[in-house]
């Protein structure tokens, strides 16, 4: 984190942690829902923005200096997205011939 | 490029072979990352897996699921959601030379750490008790699937979530009490006062893990315990 006053980043740090809160309410909130098909989607959804926050501005990817972090993050990021989308692909179609 | 012979006392803090603190700090949390990533890897698989067989399986698996309570798994989010607070606050508390804040901060992640293996316990009890540990003594009869009224669920596509689940949280539980382990040892060197504003890397890379973890969690959570709540 570069020279921003001290307490900048402590409303920024209660503010994501009431996002993430209030994200977990709305998890279980959407579950008891009948959202047809959307169910698995949204939860997936909540999930993934509540995972980005902790990333970006927990984890301080957002702010990192170093931009190889954020290559690691994006790499790791595409190649476990690799390993489901060719392995679902492939399950996904066997009933297909 | 820094020329040495200017620097006329070397910062203990850093390292011979670094240019900068800053770039001492880069390297450590780049290394973090890349261990991280292989983290995902290790997870994914597991996820990968959950995924075909909750594709072949769903109405077992809803089933299955049900069974488990979904207001632990709910409260248990929370709790790790307020450690990954309580630990941003003992890094900005290292950054930021305020002792008490830092120790406070441990001690709390430490507490909200020993709470979620607690409730998980709990939880893995009421496996237990229900012979919903796969195994010799598996059951899993007569239950039926959400939303099909009168069709129960297949007990052998039950014992795979049943694994799945036990393997997945297990193994993210194995991951909380190593970062207790860790938090412990970062406890013990901030009451000896070995950080400083310029040199706090293990709590910096500390959390790091322990906010990986909290990452896992917050996917385990929809997945094993909220599968067709609805019907």
């Amino acid at each position: 984190m570069s020279a921003h006053s001290t307490s900048s980043p402590l409303k920024m740090y209660f503010a994501v942690f009431a996002a993430l809160l209030v994200g977990t309410a709305l998890t279980v909130f959407a579950a008891r829902l009948d959202l047809g098909p959307f169910n698995a989607p949204v939860a997936l959804g909540i999930a993934t923005v509540k995972a980005t926050l902790v990333a970006l501005f927990f984890m301080h990817v957002w702010h990192a200096s170093e931009k190889l972090t954020k290559l690691v993050v994006i790499s790791a990021l595409f190649f476990f997205l690799l390993l489901l989308g060719l392995t679902m692909s492939d399950y996904a179609t066997r009933l297909w011939s | 490029m820094r020329d040495n012979s200017t620097v006329a006392v070397h910062d203990p803090a850093l390292l011979h072979h670094f240019a900068e603190p800053q770039q001492q700090r880069d390297a450590a949390s780049l290394g973090m990352w890349v261990f991280l990533a292989t983290e995902v890897m290790f997870f994914g698989g597991l996820f990968c897996a959950y995924l075909v067989y909750r594709r072949w399986y769903f109405g077992d698996f809803a089933a299955a699921s049900k069974s488990i309570n979904m207001w632990l798994g709910a409260t248990n989010t929370a709790v790790l959601i307020c450690s990954s607070l309580t630990v941003v606050l003992a890094v900005w508390a290292a950054q930021t030379a305020r002792r008490t804040l830092l120790i406070g901060s441990l001690v709390l992640t430490m507490l909200l750490g020993f709470a979620f293996l607690g409730i998980k316990g709990i939880e893995y009890r009421d496996k237990f008790v229900e012979h919903h540990v796969p195994g010799a003594s598996f059951s899993f009869e007569h239950e039926e699937i959400p939303g099909h009224p009168g069709q129960y669920a297949n007990p052998q596509h039950a014992q795979i979530f049943f694994s799945l689940y036990f393997v997945m949280t297990g193994l993210h539980a194995l991951h909380m009490i190593i970062g207790l382990g860790i938090f412990l040892w970062l406890l013990i060197m901030a009451w000896k006062g070995r950080f400083t504003p310029e040199w706090h890397t293990p709590i910096e890379i500390g959390g790091l893990y322990w906010h990986f973890v909290d990452i896992v969690w917050i996917y385990l959570f929809p997945l094993l315990y909220l599968i067709d709540r609805h019907k």
